[in-house]
Parts: C-alpha cells; sequence; structure tokens
C-alpha cells in the first residue's frame, strides 16, 4: 500500500476540493463581473448619450434664432465656443444636400459628405430617406480610424416650421421637411478611460475574491478533511501494523469525526475479539503443554510410586520406614492428582469429593509455601475455628485454592514484608447473598444470563426494559438477594415499568403478582429445576423472593478469609480478576490462578468474594457450603 | 505361584517396563517386554501371552492400532492399556475398541496388581469358555442393557434415569470379594473413571468403572452389607447405583448393545 505521504500533491483529496470550489467561484465571480462591466459600461454610455442628446438640443436652440435671422457669423459664433470644449469633438451643421454649412473644424465647411458617411447612415441606409428618427437610433459610436478614441456621433434632424418658411430671408420652401442635421460629436476618451479603470478594479477585485476565496477553503479543507483523513490513514496504518492500542484523538463531531469513533470503536471490537482469539490459544497452548508435562512426568512418577508403594509392603515390620514410605506414596499420589488436574483444568472436570477438614488442607498449603514466606518475612497468623466441622470438597482442589490466594498474598506484600492472616469459622447464613444465580430463563426458554456484564465478577442477569419512553437494559445481580444492578438507562423508579426477555421480548412481569412492600410490579424469572425468582420491578424496594432457596432455610458455610496488608488492587480491576488470562504481573503470570480458583469454588456450589482497598491490603473470603 | 503365566508389557518408557516387569515378578508372573507395537506383534505370532499391558503414544503404531491389529489378527489375548495421557476420552475409546482395562499412570504396585490378576483370569475365563462352546466369547447380559468394556453395565429406565453395574464376567475375574466401596450420593461420576472400589480377602483392589457420566441419585445400600448379592444377580438386584445421566445422547454411542451381538 502507498502511504499517505507518497499519494501525489495532485491526487490530494483536499487540493481536489479547493480547485473544485475556486474553478466554482471563478465562474460564479467572472460572470457576475462581466455583467457588472457591461451594465455599467451601459450606464456610462447612456448617461453620455443623454448628456449628448441634451448638448445637440441646446446647440439646435441656441442657434434657432440666428438661423431664422440668417445671421451666419453668429451662428458661427455660439458653434466655435460650444466646440471648444474639450470633450466635444466637432459639432457641424449639414444642409438638406449633405454640405456641411458650419463646423467647429472650419476647414470642413463647404464640403460634401456622401450619403454613406457615418454621420448619414442613420437616416440614409435605406434608399428612402427617413423623415423621422427615433431619439435612440441618432447617437453612434465610431472612430476615426482604428487608433483614435472613440467618438459618439449624435445627429439631430433639423426639421421645417412655419417660422423657417415665413423667415424673411425666406431661406427654405414650405414642403422641405427636413432642413438639415445638426451633427455633434463627442469625445468618449474619459468614459472609456473610465470603464477601462471599472473594468480594472473589476478584475482585481475578482482575483483578491478568487484568491481569498481558495485560501480560506483550502484552510478549512486541510482543517475538517485533511487533517482528520490524515489522522484516520495514520490510525489504519498503525492497527495494520499490529499496533491495537492507537485510538483516534478527539475525533469531532462532524461526519468525519463519527468515522473516527466508529474506527475507535471497531479497533475496541478487534482488540477484544483478538484478545480472546489469543485467550482461547493461550488455552490451547496450554492443553499441549499439559498433556506434554502429563505424559513426560507420569512415566518417571509410575517408577517412583511403583517402587515405593511395593517397599512400602515389605516395610509393615519397619513403622519407622513405613511412616517414610508412606509420605513419599502420598506425595506422588498428589503429584498424580496434580498432573491430572492439569489435564482436567483444560476439560473443566467435576471435583472429586471427599469429606476434608479445611483447617488440614490450609496447613499443607501453608507447608509448601513456608520458605517463600520465610524468604519474604512474612508473618502468617492462622484464626482457625478448631471446631470446624469437616466439608464434602476436592481435597486437592481446594489445596491449590489455599495456595494460589497465600501465594498471591505473599506477591501483594512485596519484599518488605508484612502480615497474612487466615481464618476459619462456621457460619450460618440465609441464602440470601449467597445463592448465585447461574442460569435463568424467560418462558420461552432464552437464556437471560449475559457473560459480558458483570457484577461482583459473576456474569448479570440482562432484561429489557422499557420505562418513560426510554429503553434499554438493564443487568440484575445475579447473587439471590444482592441488589447491585446496573441500569443501562436513566431509570427513575416508577410502577409502569416493562421488563422483557431481550430476545423474544416477552414480558416477565407477572400481572397476578404485587410486590409486598412497595405493591408495585413484580417480574418473575424460571431458574430451571429451581423454581422461580420473583422481585420487585419497581425496584423502589428490595424485596426478592426464591421459594425454591427460602424454603431451604438458613444454611451452613465454612468460611475462609485470607487477609494481606499488602498494594491492595486498584478498584477497576476488582471485577476482572477472577477472568481468565487477566493478570498484572505480565510475564510472571499466565492471568490462570484466580480464574482457576473461581472456577473450583464455583463447582463446589461455593462463593469467593473478594474486598480490597489500594495500600491497605486484600482479602478475600470463600464460602463453601458444609452439604 | 504360577510361572507359566506371561504377560507382555509394550512401553518406550524403561522405567516403567521396569516397573511393571518389578510388579509381575513379585505378583508371580513372568513378564516380557517390548519398547514398540511392531515388535509386540512378532514376539506375539510366537508366544501365547496371558495379558499385553500397552502404552498409547508408542512410535510408528499406537495403542489403538495394535488393538486394531490384534483383533484383526483374530488374537484374543486381553490387552490392558495404560497411559501418561490419562483423559476420560482415552479411557473410553480403549474400552470401546476391545481393550479389558485402562490404568492411569502413574498407578501403584496394589493397582497394577490387580489389573493383572484379573486380566489373567479373563484370559483363562476366555479359553475356558471357547473351547467349551467352540463360539465367540461374549459377556451374557439381559436384552435392551448396554455395556462399556466388558466390567460394566447400564440399563435406562423409563424415567430417564440410568442404573448401572458390574458384568458377571467382571465378578468372575474377582477372586474371593469380601467388601465393596461405593461413592456417596448426589457425587458426580464420570464414563470410564472409577465409580466402585471391590476389596477381596487378599486386599486387592478392584475397581469398576462408571458405563456412563452423572449423578447419583441412589445406591445399592444392601451391597455394602452384603457384596454376595452382586455375585448372585449381577444384572438385577446386584445394581450398584441410579444416577441421572449427564450427557445421555453422547455417551450412549460409545457403549456396545447387547441385544445386538452381546458385549464384547
Amino acid at each position: 500500500m502507498k502511504g499517505f505521504n507518497e499519494i501525489g500533491f495532485y491526487r490530494r483529496i483536499g487540493l481536489k476540493l479547493t480547485i473544485a470550489v475556486s474553478i466554482t467561484a471563478i465562474i460564479i465571480i467572472g460572470v457576475y463581473s462581466y455583467f457588472n462591466i457591461k451594465s455599467q459600461r451601459d450606464v456610462m454610455l447612456a448617461e453620455v448619450e443623454r448628456h449628448a442628446n441634451q448638448l445637440s438640443e441646446t446647440v439646435k436652440n441656441s442657434t434657432r434664432y440666428g438661423m431664422l435671422l440668417n445671421q451666419r457669423d453668429h451662428i458661427h459664433e455660439i458653434i466655435n465656443t460650444i466646440g471648444k470644449d474639450p470633450a466635444i469633438y466637432d459639432v457641424r451643421v449639414l444642409n438638406k444636400e449633405g454640405e456641411i454649412i458650419y463646423s467647429t473644424k472650419e476647414d470642413e465647411i463647404g464640403n460634401m459628405l456622401d450619403k454613406k458617411a457615418e454621420s448619414c447612415y442613420a437616416c440614409h441606409a435605406e434608399n428612402k430617406p427617413l423623415e423621422k428618427l427615433p431619439i435612440k437610433d441618432r447617437t453612434r459610436i465610431y472612430r476615426l480610424n482604428p487608433d483614435s478614441t472613440r467618438l459618439m456621433g449624435i445627429i439631430n434632424p433639423i426639421y421645417n416650421e412655419k417660422s423657417c418658411w415665413e423667415a424673411e430671408c425666406h431661406a427654405h420652401p414650405q414642403y422641405a421637411a427636413v432642413l438639415g442635421v445638426l451633427d455633434v460629436s463627442i469625445s468618449l476618451a474619459d468614459v472609456d478611460k473610465q470603464i477601462t479603470n471599472n473594468q480594472i478594479q473589476e478584475l482585481l477585485f475578482a482575483i483578491i475574491s478568487i484568491t481569498a476565496f481558495g485560501i480560506i477553503i483550502g484552510y478549512f479543507v486541510k482543517r475538517w478533511v485533511d487533517k482528520p483523513v490524515r489522522e484516520l490513514v495514520k490510525a489504519t496504518n498503525e492497527v495494520a501494523l499490529g499496533n491495537l492500542n492507537y485510538l483516534i484523538k478527539e475525533p469531532g463531531t462532524d461526519e468525519l469525526g463519527y468515522l473516527g469513533e466508529s474506527f475507535n470503536n471497531m479497533i475496541k471490537k478487534l482488540e477484544d475479539t483478538q484478545h480472546q482469539l489469543v485467550q482461547s490459544d493461550k488455552m490451547a497452548s496450554l492443553g499441549r503443554l499439559a498433556a506434554g508435562v502429563a505424559h513426560e512426568i507420569n512415566n518417571p512418577l509410575t517408577g517412583v510410586l511403583t517402587y515405593s508403594s511395593y517397599l512400602l509392603k515389605r516395610a509393615k515390620e519397619n513403622p519407622q520406614l513405613q511412616e517414610d514410605l508412606n509420605v513419599i506414596v502420598r506425595e506422588t499420589m498428589r503429584s498424580r492428582e496434580i498432573v491430572k488436574g492439569l489435564l482436567d483444568f483444560a476439560r473443566q472436570s467435576t471435583p472429586k469429593k471427599t469429606m476434608i477438614d479445611v483447617n488440614e488442607i490450609i496447613n499443607r498449603a501453608i507447608a509448601v509455601v513456608n520458605n517463600q514466606l520465610k524468604f519474604g518475612k512474612i508473618n502468617l497468623v492462622k484464626k482457625f475455628d478448631t471446631n470446624l466441622p469437616k466439608i464434602t470438597a476436592d481435597a486437592n482442589q481446594i489445596q491449590q485454592v489455599f495456595l494460589n490466594l497465600i501465594l498471591n498474598a505473599i506477591d501483594a506484600s512485596g519484599t518488605n514484608g508484612g502480615v497474612i492472616t487466615i481464618g476459619t469459622s462456621l457460619i450460618t447464613l440465609s441464602p440470601k447473598g449467597i445463592k448465585h444465580i447461574k442460569k435463568c430463563v424467560c418462558p420461552k426458554n432464552h437464556s437471560l444470563i449475559n457473560n459480558e456484564y458483570k457484577i461482583g465478577g459473576n456474569s448479570s442477569i440482562r432484561l429489557k426494559i422499557k420505562s418513560n419512553g426510554n429503553q434499554g437494559f438493564v443487568h440484575l445481580d445475579p447473587i439471590y438477594g444482592n441488589h447491585r444492578h446496573f441500569f443501562g438507562i436513566a431509570f427513575e423508579k416508577n410502577p409502569n415499568v416493562m421488563l422483557n426477555c431481550p430476545v423474544c421480548d416477552l414480558s416477565l412481569i407477572d400481572k397476578n403478582a404485587k410486590c409486598p412492600e412497595c405493591g408495585g410490579p413484580v417480574y418473575k424469572i424460571q431458574i430451571p429445576n429451581q423454581g422461580f425468582v420473583e422481585g420487585c420491578a419497581s425496584f423502589k424496594d428490595n424485596w426478592q423472593k426464591w421459594e425454591f432457596v427460602d424454603g431451604g432455610g438458613e444454611k451452613k458455610y465454612v468460611e475462609i478469609q485470607i487477609a494481606d496488608n499488602g498494594c491492595g488492587i486498584p478498584p477497576e480491576n476488582l471485577n476482572k480478576i477472577f477472568e481468565p488470562f487477566f493478570s498484572t504481573k505480565g510475564q510472571r503470570g499466565t492471568g490462570l490462578g484466580l480464574s482457576v480458583v473461581w472456577g473450583i469454588i464455583d463447582n463446589h456450589n461455593g462463593t469467593i468474594n473478594v474486598q480490597s482497598e489500594i495500600g491497605n491490603g486484600t482479602t478475600f473470603s470463600i464460602k463453601l457450603p458444609l452439604a | 505361584m504360577n510361572k507359566q503365566c506371561e504377560i507382555l508389557i509394550i512401553d518406550d518408557e524403561q522405567v516403567v517396563v521396569d516397573s511393571v516387569i518389578k510388579i509381575g515378578e513379585i505378583s508371580g508372573y513372568k513378564v516380557d517386554y517390548t519398547m514398540d507395537a511392531k515388535t509386540a506383534l512378532e514376539k506375539i505370532s510366537g508366544q501365547n501371552y496371558q495379558l499385553i499391558i500397552c502404552d498409547i503414544m508408542l512410535p510408528e503404531m499406537d495403542g489403538f492400532q495394535f488393538i486394531s491389529e490384534m483383533q484383526s489378527r483374530r488374537n484374543n489375548t486381553p490387552i490392558v492399556i495404560t497411559t501418561g495421557y490419562s483423559t476420560m476420552e482415552n479411557a473410553v475409546k480403549s474400552l470401546q475398541l476391545g481393550a479389558i482395562d485402562f490404568i492411569p499412570k502413574p498407578f501403584t504396585f496394589d493397582e497394577m496388581t490387580s489389573i493383572m490378576k484379573r486380566g489373567v483370569k479373563y484370559k483363562k475365563l476366555v479359553d475356558a469358555d471357547t473351547e467349551k462352546t467352540g463360539s465367540l466369547f461374549y459377556v451374557q447380559c439381559p436384552p435392551r442393557y448396554f455395556c462399556l468394556g466388558y466390567s460394566c453395565w447400564l440399563n435406562t429406565d423409563y424415567d430417564g434415569t440410568v442404573l448401572i453395574g458390574a458384568t458377571d464376567l467382571f465378578l468372575k475375574t474377582i477372586e474371593n470379594m469380601k467388601t465393596i466401596e461405593l461413592m456417596e450420593r448426589d457425587e458426580a461420576i464420570n464414563q470410564a473413571l472409577t465409580a466402585a472400589k471391590i476389596i477381596c480377602e487378599d486386599e486387592s483392589v478392584h475397581q469398576l468403572y462408571s458405563a456412563i457420566s452423572g449423578r447419583i441419585i441412589d445406591r445399592n445400600e444392601k451391597l455394602l452389607n452384603d457384596i454376595s448379592l452382586l455375585e448372585k444377580d449381577p444384572y438385577f438386584n446386584g445394581w450398584l447405583y441410579r444416577i441421572i445421566p449427564g450427557e445421555y445422547d453422547y455417551e450412549i454411542k460409545l457403549l456396545a448393545s447387547c441385544s445386538s451381538n452381546g458385549c464384547r
């Protein structure tokens, strides 16, 4: 794949967008300027035309009296005076035959103009001369030669009238309609200069605006498009290289921001999936390792066990020897069970339960780690209940649990020593707050257990909740009688709540029941083979009922507490510690220890809880049922 | 003791071979050995072994292939499978293929001795039966019963629970039974793993497998007082446990049906 920086400058989306927008701007501003210039020019010319017409009319009127009296010198004088104005190129009066009678340019006087001359053309374009000329046709713009300035000529026909044929000089016959033409030419040099100025100004404005437009658009495109795209490309490249921790910082709120956010979500999911893959890979490797270890270790163990068990048989007369050999046989058998446990771990076997003395098992576990306790300068305090009844459990598995927890406590204590307290006691508890709901279903047999959201390390019970137009999920605490529920929506305790199965949407509200404490609705969830759990659905109070369990009354448990005064576990990790492969020990741990502990206790229908305070230490409490 | 009995141990691990030879010697069996199954097949054609103890993971030909090869050669020498990789699956597979026993490594002196005793006795019974009837030997269990290997049976009751017990052939391989140790109610048992221990007059302990996995809901308390019931009526009054099976549909497929061609 090409690197982002290898994409040619001309191929970049930002540049393309900038160019596209600039071209649009050029077209719009160009067209606007064109019409603007055109209309300005038209307005100016119209103004000049009006001015010229007025001038022509003024000349005509001011010479009228002179003409009637035929005072030619006087007329000459007027025309010359007017013609002195620099804006006026010339003023001419032509008679009907086309002879120039008066002109500001005296050398022209007496010349005959051809009818095709531009000053005559307006009327004489067709063979029959026009007698009336509309005002708009009287003007013409022309150049004397291609290099000269433009001129505007205005023809003003002098019509015959009564005073003309009745004048004393009696120069004109009554039938003639047009007596001559007054032709005024005005120089357009100033106007043209003005127009050119305007054009230059307009062009400058257009260039400046287009440039500004391009720069501004370019800036925002860079900021809104180029930068986020660059960030996205960088992130995808990072992910391609295997860095799943790379997240887009501040993705923003627009569509690209949304894309960035969904990219981040995707990466999180990807990370989770990869994590799981790695986990199952770890699991598979562990299985292979276990098989290999089992096979390799069991062969030498066979030698140890057969010979020692044979010697034990032979040593019947020697009690001292027998005792020693017994240790070898017993411990080899234990090794056998450990290896078996290793194999079983991958296969989640059921515990081999016998009647065991918990205190004795703890002592055995302590004996294994005695050296580590000494090494770590750790003071171990035993607070055993010596009258503890035996419980039904797998001795090896339970020993493994204690071993794991003591080793964790030693690790938590660090190098400066510490105190580990192990206490055992017999407690009587109501099933509430102890009994773990591991399976529960809706009336259509859909499992409601949600393994993703955990409460106290246990998979929660997920229900769909509808309340006050809000809809979402509620995660119920799976420990019967505990109420650490999690509401996925803003939820106000109210009696109109709906609780449904997330799969089939079937209502889980029992319409025939009312909460005995608040009178509100009651949810009813089936526990396969163990009746129903009911509870207050408006969550106004903590009423819960499970006849199957309540009927059994209070139960006796052996409680084992293992406490250290070490570093503690951060609150954010407390919920994760029992998950397989969760480890804070880096390379030193497999992350399996506590998950195995949890699995073993769970297999014994017991519970394990952890309480921890940073800096003050951690206490694990295990409750194992007596029967 | 009977020095004519001969046992063949096939294992690629010297210490295991040594251990079995030692146990054999002390128990009065002459033990031969090979380190691989190919050589074992050669040895077998020349000699009449009473029992073959075979590892699963062997070079070239593994234990399972060895059982199949022996069957295709119509050799009825009983085979006991032993392995360091002692999973339930391996145990079931061994018994299903026709091994008479499965003994996980490491084993104790007594565990191996009882296996040897039963194996040799089994061979005698089979030989005697074949001589008498001239036909293929099989376990005579009632119709609709299922067997795992030759030792344990199960009978599915109408309510879905399952009765399990020991076959008459298994009981015949054990001499002078004294007591039986049963598991407790509510305990879980696994297919092809120990379900009961029969202790004989000579203090030898014989482990009986369960034909299926599940949870024990009842056990035959009468057996604890009177073990002779087991021998007298192994298929009816001599039942061991009533259990709720865990994975009936899967596990029943691994068993042999008595109604078809008998359990062998």
